[in-house]
């Protein structure tokens, strides 16, 4: 068979604003409704089709709730779940001050479309932000339903309530369903930000541990996720990145295609891509596509890393906490500890690669994506590609776990870009290669740190120095507008990175400073934990060092310098249910066969102001392989009121095993031109042999804030498991991953007799 | 174009494929239009994309689509439904063995074809049966506490 296959050269200004602005048409674009589509991609779409008027204004109840004439209710949510519960917790939610079944409520989250615009979903803010402003939502509409109730019944709605859908006396007697007097009507009211909600007292759904509706579908089959989506017409994209990073594209042959049907190749500027009606023709043309590229050497190789960091040019510095004197309180104090620790750049490794479906028309444009942050997605997208705003809708459908900005909105704009090339719907879909090199990466992280104790053992001075890519205002750009050579802000974040590095005990003087660098060699980006991760890592082995120093048991030392109660609560209840006995680290003696075997312990409050997290572990290491086992988990958790424990168990779950992975295996390695570690096997993540047992102990608070719990129990992992590895060989790791190669070399340096431990940076 | 006949959740399909070496993977999720079967990694390496094909677990990712001719080949929707799941499937549930699922098809699927190896199996012999399958959200825990409930339904 003949391929296709068209050379086309897009001139740039084929994609200029005013080209896409003569768009007109509805804001409900390319969507095309298909019957026989599963149950959960009709809901994502119900509202589109049925209630074009719907509102989007966060200050307007009716935009976050709907409550139908059939007695189910539809939640609008900004925010979106990505795997993590979020939908059923916010039902719970709804369903507490609305009076409706859980399962009478349905979730639709993240089509910018629908939903109102909470900003995008991050730092654990689902609940706690998106899902409490859904719950006012949802509190003020319970109130004007008891007036209206009270209206109908004429009975004062301080006598009402509200339960399974009707508005009743409290003292009995008949009473009016919330149909009849709302049923698929709008309320008009504005959400009360200081509304009642109902007290803790009184809940009846939220804190059950009811099953997340999407499980099921999820083991059947049913579930949608945005790389099962396709559209009829649909073709697949797949984008041809270069060798190195910041390579330009010279030549290509289209003849190398040859064989394969019905493919057609893409190419503006340095972007490269092909489009096939069949997916594996679209596979096989992107692999066997001949193009030429020019040589790049930008970066610094990962082995060379922590120097380039501790070398690279400064932004600016910055105080984030300053209590004292440090350097005149170290120089007084009877004892002195130093070290630096050291976490490296690791990818989100998504388990399926990122994926997007857009369409693309001459009246705007839909795009499906599992982005975390929909309508900031959409705003860029309009903004870069240059379609007007309101004629570009983003629909969320759940994809493979994200934890935090992976790749997704770079398919988005891929997907973009081909579909408004080719005039078609284009999936893009990357594959597992794309994935490890080119999503923005969590960044490395470099920490010094000093301590001074006086002689009765009090820890007088703390000295904490970061390095860490700086902030940069603006939107991230878009890999393919870069390739395509299309104007685009450059901006850079990636998340609240300097928190948590000053410790949470008793301390005389603190100074946290964090250098913010101009650049680093892989751009970075919110990553689970942001930040929080490395700095509890340092932080929490950092204390243990100084235990150790001082010949304390850890958990001891740190209750007698905690006095907030509910930290002192999950250190002790984690310290009772491991059956923690008091004594020192190291304690080198303890072995299993060949194996030795440690404990450890991690404490933290994230972010300084949110959950509290204590954990400890039971580690083996095999000093002849250097192969660390953690074997079992025990972690007590505070996150202020509990919404649904079981999938909030799920999520503290996720977070332990998650980092173990990250903790001892992960380390994105790239030479001076490109990430080399782009699969399963040169960046392996955790596997079931490995599996710890965990206990999780949740500390339920009914009176007190929820608080987000999606990365908090990530933070004290590394440092559990470091300190766990110090108590059973007397060397401290500094440097995340922790290789079996790493620990063999630093069991060998400190039976050598030089300072225990490896050196970081 | 040449055709390739088989059994998918028992009953007969015969699909058209270019390319002989086509993976299994592109014709279930495309011509056939599943969605049990994951993309991971192409690689053999996550186990997303497995299916059985004989009763065996496969890696569909890396089996072309020649090879699974005149077989029987089952996916996650041939195992059951959410009103009638099988035991593998209710215990997943039971145990809301997932967060973002993404994996969760190849983890019944290996536990299926584990169970029917291994009926009774120790915990230590479920994590090697499931040593080829990539979890990244870290469900671990709760996938091997469904595998070893399902041993017991
Ligand atoms: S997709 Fe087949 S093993 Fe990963
Ligand atoms: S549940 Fe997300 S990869 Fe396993």
């Amino acid at each position: 068979m003949n391929p296709d296959s068209s050379a086309i050269r897009i001139p740039h200004s084929a994609l200029s604003r005013r080209h896409l602005l003569k768009a007109g048409g509805a804001l409900v674009v390319g969507f095309v409704f298909d019957a026989a589509l599963p149950r959960t991609l009709t809901a994502q779409s119900r509202g589109a089709t049925t209630d074009p008027s719907k509102p989007l204004d966060p200050a307007i109840v009716d935009s976050f709730l709907a409550i139908h004439a059939d007695g189910s209710a539809t939640v609008y949510s900004g925010k979106v779940d990505i795997g993590t519960g979020m939908r059923i917790a916010v039902a719970q939610m709804v369903a507490e001050e609305i009076g409706l079944p859980v399962a009478r409520i349905s979730v639709i989250d993240g089509d910018t479309g629908l939903c109102p615009d909470q900003g995008g979903t991050g730092g654990s803010n689902g609940l706690t932000r998106g899902g409490m402003e859904i719950r006012r939502a949802a509190a003020t509409a319970r109130r004007a339903l008891l007036t209206m109730g009270a209206d109908r019944l004429q009975r004062p709605a301080a006598d009402l309530t509200i339960e399974d859908g009707q508005v009743r006396p409290l003292a009995g007697g008949a009473g009016v369903s919330i149909v009849s007097l709302v049923g698929d009507r709008q309320l008009s009211v504005n959400v009360d930000p200081n509304v009642t909600l109902v007290a803790p007292a009184k809940h009846t759904v939220i804190g059950k541990p009811l099953p997340r509706p999407d499980v099921v579908d999820k083991c059947t089959a049913r579930h949608v996720y945005v790389q099962d989506f396709r559209l009829p017409g649909m073709l697949h994209g797949r984008v041809i990145r270069p060798p190195a990073v910041g390579a330009t594209l010279e030549s290509i042959e289209a003849a190398s295609l040859f064989g394969i049907p019905d493919v057609r190749i893409v190419r503006i500027e340095n972007f490269l891509g092909v489009v096939a009606k069949d997916e594996w023709a679209a596979v096989r043309a992107a692999a066997v596509l001949k193009a030429t590229w020019t040589d790049a050497q930008t970066l610094s190789g990962h082995a060379e890393l922590a120097r380039h960091v501790r070398e690279g040019a400064i932004d600016r510095d910055q105080d984030i906490v300053n209590t004292g004197d440090t350097a005149d309180a170290l120089r007084g104090a009877v004892k002195t500890l130093s070290a630096t620790y050291f976490w490296p750049n690791q990818s989100h490794a998504p388990l399926g690669p990122s994926c997007a479906v857009a369409d693309v028309r001459d009246d705007g444009a839909t795009v499906w994506s599992s982005s975390q942050g929909t309508h900031g997605l959409r705003a860029n997208l309009a903004k870069v590609f240059g379609l007007e705003p309101s004629k570009v809708r983003v629909v969320f459908l759940e994809g493979s776990g994200s934890y935090g900005t992976s790749g997704y909105d770079h398919a988005a704009a891929d997907a973009v870009l081909l579909s408004k090339t080719v005039g078609q719907p284009v999936r893009v879909q990357w594959s597992r290669q794309d994935e490890l090199r080119w999503d923005p990466k969590g960044p490395q992280q470099l920490l010094d740190l000093r301590a001074g104790l006086d002689a009765s053992g009090r820890i007088v001075a703390w000295d904490t120095q970061m390095w860490l890519p700086t902030t940069r205002p603006g939107a991230r750009a878009f890999l393919a507008a870069d390739a395509a050579g299309i104007a685009q802000e450059h901006g850079m974040s990636s998340g609240l990175l300097s928190q948590n590095g000053d410790p949470p005990y008793e301390t005389e003087r603190v100074r946290v400073v964090a250098h913010w660098l101009k650049e680093t060699p892989l751009v970075p980006s919110n990553l689970r934990a942001p930040g929080k991760i490395a700095n509890v890592f340092a932080v929490e082995s950092f204390t243990d060092e100084i235990a150790a120093a001082a010949g304390v048991d850890p958990v001891a030392f740190r209750l007698k310098r905690l006095s907030d109660a509910r930290a002192v609560e999950v250190v002790t209840r984690t310290a009772q249910a491991f059956g923690w006995k008091e004594r020192p680290s190291p304690n080198s003696a303890a072995k299993q066969g060949t194996l030795l075997a440690g404990r450890g312990v991690a404490y933290m409050r994230y972010k300084q102001a949110e959950n509290y997290v204590a954990m400890a572990m039971d580690v083996t290491v095999d000093p002849a392989s250097g192969r660390i086992a953690v074997t079992r988990v025990v972690c007590a958790h505070d996150c202020g009121l509990i919404v649904n424990p079981d999938a909030l168990k799920n999520q503290i779950e996720g977070c332990i095993v998650q980092t173990i992975s990250r903790t001892l295996h992960e380390e994105v390695k790239f030479d001076r031109s490109r990430v080399i570690s782009d699969d399963f096997a040169s960046y392996p993540i955790l596997r079931f042999p490995e599996a710890p047992a965990v206990e999780v102990i949740l500390i339920d608070r009914p009176d007190q804030p929820l608080m987000g719990a999606g990365e908090a129990a990530t933070a004290p992992v590394a440092a559990a498991i470091g300190n766990a590895v110090f108590d059973a060989t007397g060397v401290r790791l500094r440097t995340v991953p922790f290789t079996p190669d790493r620990v063999k070399g630093a069991i060998a340096s400190a039976s050598k007799g030089s300072s225990a431990g490896d050196a970081a940076g | 174009m040449p055709t390739h006949g088989f059994r998918l959740n028992n009953r007969a399909v015969s699909v058209e494929s270019w390319d002989a070496n086509q993976p299994l993977l592109y014709v279930l999720r495309g011509a056939l239009g599943l969605h049990g079967p994951k993309f991971g990694c192409g690689l053999g390496q996550c186990g997303a994309c497995t299916v059985l094909v004989d009763g065996q677990a496969t890696r569909s990712c890396t089996t072309p689509v020649s090879r699974a001719a005149g077989r029987a080949v089952t996916t996650l929707e041939g195992l059951g439904t959410p009103e009638r799941p099988s035991r593998v499937q209710a215990a997943f549930v039971a145990e809301q063995a997932a967060q973002c699922g993404y994996c969760t098809s190849g983890m019944i699927m290996v536990t299926t074809a584990l169970l029917a190896r291994t009926p009774k199996p120790t915990l230590d012999q479920v994590k090697q049966g499931l040593a080829g399958n990539l979890c990244r959200c870290g469900t671990h825990t709760r996938i091997l506490r469904a595998a070893l409930r399902a041993a017991q339904m």
